[in-house]
């Protein structure tokens, strides 16, 4: 048991390439640490470079308050499964698992003693005399655990340990790593690309983009309250609705209807000298039928008409899909870059369709032209240029929370506040003048 | 492809066994001699008019054979023990390590195969005589491992390509020295490869004339196939056919026995159940 700190944590490989960029994180003692990102974003390097498999260009690594820069990884008492569970096909189970013992010169019957204990937690006791070849994915899947667990080590390290099993099983074993976890106490670190791994899984989740951390935070912060336009899209299924929006005389401008701004927020995109486009970003569930949104929310938002496209239900859930012409500006390299990465270029990601999720209660159905309604006040709003989530820029609830913000941030301006400003939050919904209808595109 | 029609498996079983016959008759006829008195050498007919064991009485008793054979052997086990553990380290590095000067190594090696053995026999036989190797067992185990290794490393390498690294990465991870990675888990998995390998570098060994006649004057170091040039027959006009026969038959047996035994451990799968394939 024993933190961990990535102290400007840099790795550039022989040929020059940057694969992890100044990595910093704190990770404290027990605690279960996910890095999360598209395949080549540096988190399995960052992985390898805790285990001690890959060298760190520069920067400073300590496990349990030791440096470990140079040390091996037989000296850093980790433990580690990989993706492809890497298990000795030489060896039976029992070996396999009591390998690490072996080399450490354990006593034969304390070896025993532990294989059995961790054969009897990961349910392997029947398969440990037989080989990885004779097992199936998901015991060999359990039998790596177990050879990380028999060692009792400081931290575990797991490179994406689930993605060769099948859905099902996935799911099951998910719940028993979080299970095994928190009844071992031990520092976890885990490397998924998965997100919703990520976010059921971790106490804090760190997303990572082309080699360099972009937020480190719980999976609720993360979602709530993105950093920037990667996190944003990166987070949450289906992914959030980006549209394009333009400021004009304080209102911002976009194909779903015109929203007024805050002047906080006016003047930070203002500040960011981004000119006067924007990204604004919806989730799917900040969308609702119309119908059923009771008088009192509905001047937190603005309603507009779209034309269903296709509609799911779950049951549960309504997703409905509709398109709307973007305009220029939302198309951010970075917005495609994430497309491409979550292969999520159909389900709203890539801006040409948006998602809403409804009440299971609407009477919308496919093809109609419906009226919805969305709720302004989880708007986030995005600098197109840098991707940087402007509408979080006050540390004290942005725009997601519906009270204090507005007053807080026009104190020290010169001009009045907007008198309808107070009372919902950064945006101000203007009631009446909704989007053109939904037979757009 | 085509169908298998009756016309083509004929055609491809005729093929086959003209193959096998042209492989085989001459093994089965010297086999024939072996067993053939002296003054039957001659004659014309396959099967023995008169078995005798006299030709193998006559070279398992004499120490113009036995002294060769001893030495074929320990300098074969020796040869090839030598080079499947060089080449086996260089094989990993090769196969697992970026260093500067690696296709030069790889190139250099392929170099030493390809040359023509003859031309090297002169110059190393004036080296052998300055070191005072010429007739020694290291005299013929220093060139037999050189010439061995090239082959030795490439098979191995390829061998140690298809083994996963991160069984590797595992086994750091566990605790292991480079070295205990390597002897614990990397060489286990590629004993078919060693196999392979070894039986490889013995066949070279064990059937080379060249060397063996060229760097060795007495039967302290000559080895079995460069001492059958020496048999003598019963007198000085006959020709000593029979003897040789059998110690080529003597000689050729265990490789072929040696072969078969070893056959399934070449072809199995060791790696199979490593990773989820």
């Amino acid at each position: 048991m024993a933190p961990i700190v990535l102290n400007h944590i840099t790795k550039r490989f022989p040929d020059g390439s940057l694969a992890v960029n100044d990595f910093n994180l704190d990770i404290a003692d027990g605690e279960f640490v996910i890095l999360v990102g598209p395949s080549g974003c540096g988190k399995s390097t960052t992985l390898n470079m805790i285990a001690g498999l890959e060298d760190i260009t520069s920067g400073e690594l300590r496990i349990g308050g030791q440096v470990v820069n140079n040390k091996t990884p037989k000296d850093r008492d980790i433990a580690m499964v990989f993706q492809s569970y890497a298990l000795y096909p030489h060896m039976t189970v029992r070996e396999n698992m009591g390998f690490a013992l072996k080399l450490a010169k354990t006593p034969k019957a304390t070896i025993n003693e532990k294989v059995s204990e961790a054969a009897r937690i990961l349910d392997l006791t029947q398969l440990l005399d037989r080989r990885p070849a004779n097992l199936s994915g998901g015991q060999r899947q359990r039998v790596a655990m177990g050879r990380a667990i028999v060692r009792d080590p400081a931290v575990f390290l797991m490179d994406e340990p689930l993605s060769n099993l099948d859905a099902k099983l996935r799911v099951q074993t998910r719940t028993e790593v979080s299970r095994l976890q928190r009844r071992l106490g031990t520092t976890m670190v885990y490397v998924t690309h998965d997100q919703t791994e990520a976010l059921t899984l971790g106490d804090r989740v760190a997303v990572m983009r082309t080699g360099v951390l972009q937020q480190a935070a719980s999976p609720k912060e993360l979602y709530e309250r993105p950093v920037n336009l990667f996190v944003a899209g990166f987070i949450g299924s289906p992914a959030m609705n980006f549209l394009s929006g333009t400021l004009e005389d304080g209102m911002l401008r976009t194909s779903l209807g015109d929203f007024r701004l805050s002047d906080r927020l006016r003047r930070e995109v203002d500040r960011s000298g981004t000119g006067r486009d924007v990204i604004v970003g919806l989730r799917p569930e900040n969308f609702e039928d119309a119908a059923l949104v009771s008088p009192d929310n509905r001047p937190h938002g603005i309603t507009f008409r779209a034309s269903i496209d296709v509609l799911e239900s779950l049951g549960s859930d309504v997703f409905v899909y509709f398109a709307r012409e973007l305009g220029k500006g939302v198309n951010s390299a970075e917005l495609e870059e994430l497309a491409r990465d979550s292969g999520r270029a159909d389900s709203g990601a890539s801006g040409e369709t948006i998602v809403a999720r409804l009440d299971a209660a609407t009477h919308i159905g496919e093809g109609q032209d419906a009226e919805l309604w969305v709720d302004t006040r989880a708007m986030h709003i995005f600098d197109p240029a840098t991707g940087r989530n402007l509408s979080l820029v006050d540390d004290d609830g942005g725009t997601a929370s519906v009270q204090a913000a507005p007053a807080r941030a026009d104190a020290g301006e010169p001009q009045a506040p907007t008198p309808d400003a107070a009372g919902s939050g950064g945006v101000q919904a203007v009631p009446g003048q909704a989007g053109p209808p939904g037979e757009a595109t | 492809m085509a169908a298998i029609t009756p016309a083509r498996r004929a055609g491809w079983a005729t093929t086959n066994l003209v193959v096998i016959a042209l492989a085989l008759i001459p093994v089965l006829w010297l086999v024939s001699l072996s067993f053939k008195t002296p003054a039957a050498v001659l004659d014309p007919s396959f099967l023995p008019a008169q078995w005798t064991w006299g030709n193998y009485h006559g070279i398992l008793t004499s120490a113009q054979f036995l002294r060769p054979l001893a030495n074929s052997i320990g300098i074969g086990l020796i040869s090839t023990f030598i080079a499947v553990v060089l080449a086996s380290m260089a094989a990993y590095a090769i196969a697992r390590l970026r260093f500067p000067g690696k296709s030069l190594l790889i190139g250099t090696a392929l170099l030493i195969a390809m040359f023509p053995l003859i031309a090297l026999v002169t110059p190393l036989f004036t080296i052998e005589r300055a070191l005072g190797l010429f007739n020694t067992w290291p005299g013929l185990i220093i060139p037999y491992v050189t010439f061995g290794l090239p082959l030795g490393i490439y098979t191995l390498s390829a061998f140690f390509r298809e083994i996963p690294w991160e069984l590797e990465k595992a086994a750091k991870v566990d605790g292991a020295t480079p070295f205990q990675a390597f002897t614990r888990v990397i060489a286990p998995l590629a004993a078919p490869g060693m196999v392979t390998t070894g039986i490889l570098v013995f066949l070279a060994c064990w059937n080379d004339f060249l060397l063996a006649i060229s760097f060795t004057s007495t039967i302290a170091s000559r080895t079995a196939p460069a001492a059958m040039q020496y048999f003598s027959g019963g007198s000085v006009f006959t020709v000593p056919t029979g003897p040789i026969a059998a110690a080529a038959v003597v000689i050729t047996i265990p490789i072929i026995i040696f072969v078969l035994f070893f056959q399934r451990r070449i072809v199995a799968g060791l790696t199979s159940g490593a990773v989820k394939g």
